[in-house]
């Protein structure tokens, strides 16, 4: 029988629009597991953990390598720890079910479809992931594939795997912020003042480049676009229109109590200094 | 994975010099791992508290902290306790054959609002301490990190403190000698991030574009409103108890004061008594009688709660001076926005 890729088969297309986001603690669990294999190993494969959310879309949250053994013909995959980290992670978190599994390397390989039976035993339609630790074509690769059943009439032939969308928006990840996450090393964790300094740089240096883009528009430098236009327009009018008096009033009230607290919490800062010279000084003679 | 310190050593010599002397813990070492780790465990069930176990490795000065793993909520059932040791021994066990470092360094937990500084902080501590050479507690604060923080907190007991606590000899005297205050108690160990190469890289491709990110967003918010008010709860309450405990040490020294008048009258009494029995010949009675009861020393009430709730009280006026120092920062913006005549007072 010739090849797959010169017979036309016959393949149903995924008719749910199926897509997967993933977590950035997920990468850098992969990442972390990646680093730490043992010498042998070319790649390292394990399960992930999430959920489904109502709208069809796979939320992978969560993740743990499971150790294998690779050679050219056969794979073998410690099915006894899989299932011990399972139950394990389930005691902590009983909604993280399993959605699939990942590997790290480009692409798909033979090994990969068997894995994948298994875990289709596991849970229905598993979602695989491929993390590319090798950066093959000079970029970070994460692809996430379903595996649909290739069938020539009534007989089953293959699976393909088939590419799905991936959500790789990382919120927790902004959260902490990239620069502590993308470093190699970072000297000390950033305090409230710097963050704040930090953002407010952001919105002048924002500030700056509207003002720029306007500029050039009005003397005629650069085409003016008109959706740009109008989401500055937006922009500035979602400031509410307060007459200056009931502005001023609002601010001041706020002002006020901010220095009432500050106020009190400095005046209790105060009394407990006091009351610990009292405490620890009183003797009886 | 072990750090070139020194590469002219190997690691076994450095860690055979490591047994004189240990050096003082000076910076906890984290991985964003842990960190990404430690936020989603406590985020996702916060506001219950809960906690987890630290991994990693301790080298010279730094402890690093390479990997962590949560611990189930637990039930007050004796059955479910050894539950809790066995998930724990599976979990160990599990994480060693893929070669993360098998090592307790400490552990972590969530806290409300910077509420942390307990009793059982201070007795797991001295658990840990039993075995592990050096441990410490990260505490993370979820609701602080709505705010554009990133509250991470790394802690640990000072060593003087743990002297006077394995004593038990909590009382006024030590305290004085020792010179330990309520700021002694605990320590933070500032904590530095590190993250490996191939990490790095992905993160560094996987950057969001925009140049602004959810943290700044966060940051400008003026609806603080919520916080501060449960702030100031806590912080009232945590008054509330501090008055307490100062009147429990009024009511002692009162009470000594009045055990010491008892006893100087008595004194005097059995001296008159002693007097007039010298003037007929008899045998002076004894000037100290261990068995009435105005001899019996009183117990002086341990001074560990005041002190813990005092550390609880500073911490809150310290977020509140923070936020509020904040919010006046975002008004001053907001009024030059609109009305860039006009000035503000500085504060």
């Amino acid at each position: 029988m010739a090849s797959a890729d010169q017979i036309v088969l016959q393949f149903f297309p995924l008719s749910t629009s199926l897509s997967a986001k993933v977590h950035p603690l997920v990468i850098f669990n992969i990442c972390d597991c990646f680093v730490r294999r043992p010498d042998q190993a070319e790649r390292v494969i394990g399960t992930l953990l999430g959920s489904v959310l109502p709208d069809g879309t796979v939320d992978i949250r969560n993740s743990y390598v499971v150790p294998h053994n690779e050679s050219s013909d056969q794979v073998a995959l410690d099915i006894d720890y899989h299932h011990n980290m399972l139950s394990s992670h389930q005691k902590v978190n009983p909604k993280e079910v399993i959605v699939g599994w990942f590997s790290t390397g480009f692409g798909v390989t033979g090994g990969s479809a068997l894995i994948h039976e298994f875990y289709s035993r596991e849970v229905a339609n598993p979602v695989h992931l491929t993390v590319d630790t090798g950066f093959t074509n000079g970029e970070a690769s994460i692809k996430a594939f379903v595996s649909v059943n290739l069938s020539l009439g009534d007989q089953q032939l293959a699976a393909q795997f088939q590419e799905i969308p991936l959500d790789l928006r990382m919120v927790e990840a902004e959260r902490v912020g990239f620069d502590i996450l993308k470093s190699t090393s970072v000297d000390k964790l950033p305090t409230d003042m710097e963050g704040m300094e930090a953002t407010m740089e952001q919105l002048l240096a924002l500030i700056d480049d509207t003002y720029k883009y306007v500029d050039d528009v009005v003397e005629g430098r650069v085409a003016p676009d008109n959706a740009i236009g109008g989401f500055i327009s937006d922009s500035v009018s979602s400031i509410p229109k307060i007459s200056p008096p009931a502005f001023d009033k609002l601010v001041n009230d706020s002002l006020q109590d901010q220095l009432l607290l500050l106020y009190l919490s400095s005046i209790t800062r105060t009394q407990l200094s006091l009351a610990e010279k009292l405490n620890t000084a009183a003797q009886i003679l | 994975m072990a750090t070139a310190a020194a590469p002219s050593r190997s690691f076994l010599q450095v860690a055979a010099t490591e047994e004189a002397v240990a050096p003082p813990l000076r910076v906890v070492q984290m991985e964003g791992l842990v960190i990404l780790k430690i936020i989603k465990h406590c985020t996702e069930f916060s506001p219950a508290l809960v906690t987890g176990q630290l991994l990693g490795l301790d080298v010279g000065s730094v402890l690093e902290v390479t990997n962590c793993f949560p611990f189930p909520i637990r039930e007050e059932d004796e059955e479910i306790e050894a539950d809790g040791a066995n998930y724990q021994l599976e979990m160990m066990r599990c994480l060693r054959e893929v070669n993360v470092d098998n090592n307790t360094v400490g552990w972590y937990q969530s806290t409300l609002l910077g509420s942390y500084q307990t009793v059982e902080l201070i007795e797991t501590f001295m658990n840990y301490q039993e075995n592990i050479r050096r441990c410490v507690c990260i505490i993370y604060d979820p609701s602080k990190s709505n705010q554009g923080v990133l509250a991470l907190k790394a802690l640990k007991l000072s060593d003087s403190f743990m002297e006077l606590y394995r004593n038990n000899e909590f009382n006024g005297e030590k305290l004085r000698e020792k010179n330990l205050s309520w700021v002694d108690i605990f320590e933070e160990i500032p904590i530095k991030v590190s993250n490996s190469a191939l990490v790095s890289a992905f993160m560094t491709e996987l950057e969001a574009d925009s140049p602004v990110t959810q943290s700044d967003y966060d940051r400008i918010q003026l609806s603080t409103n919520p916080f501060m008010e449960r702030n100031m709860e806590f912080l009232i309450d945590c008054m509330d108890d501090l008055s307490m405990e100062q009147q429990k040490f009024q009511f002692y020294y009162r009470n000594l004061s009045r055990q010491q008048a008892q006893q100087q009258t008595w004194l005097q009494k059995r001296r008159a008594e002693n007097m007039a029995r010298k003037a007929a010949g008899e045998e002076p009675l004894p000037e100290e009688d261990p068995s009435n009861p105005i001899f019996k020393p009183l117990p002086e009430p341990s001074r560990l709660d005041s002190y813990l709730i005092t550390n609880q009280v500073s911490n809150y006026c310290n977020q509140i001076n923070r936020t509020s120092r904040m919010v006046m920062l975002i008004h001053h913006i907001l009024a030059w926005l609109f009305r860039p005549q006009v000035s503000l007072p500085r504060y």
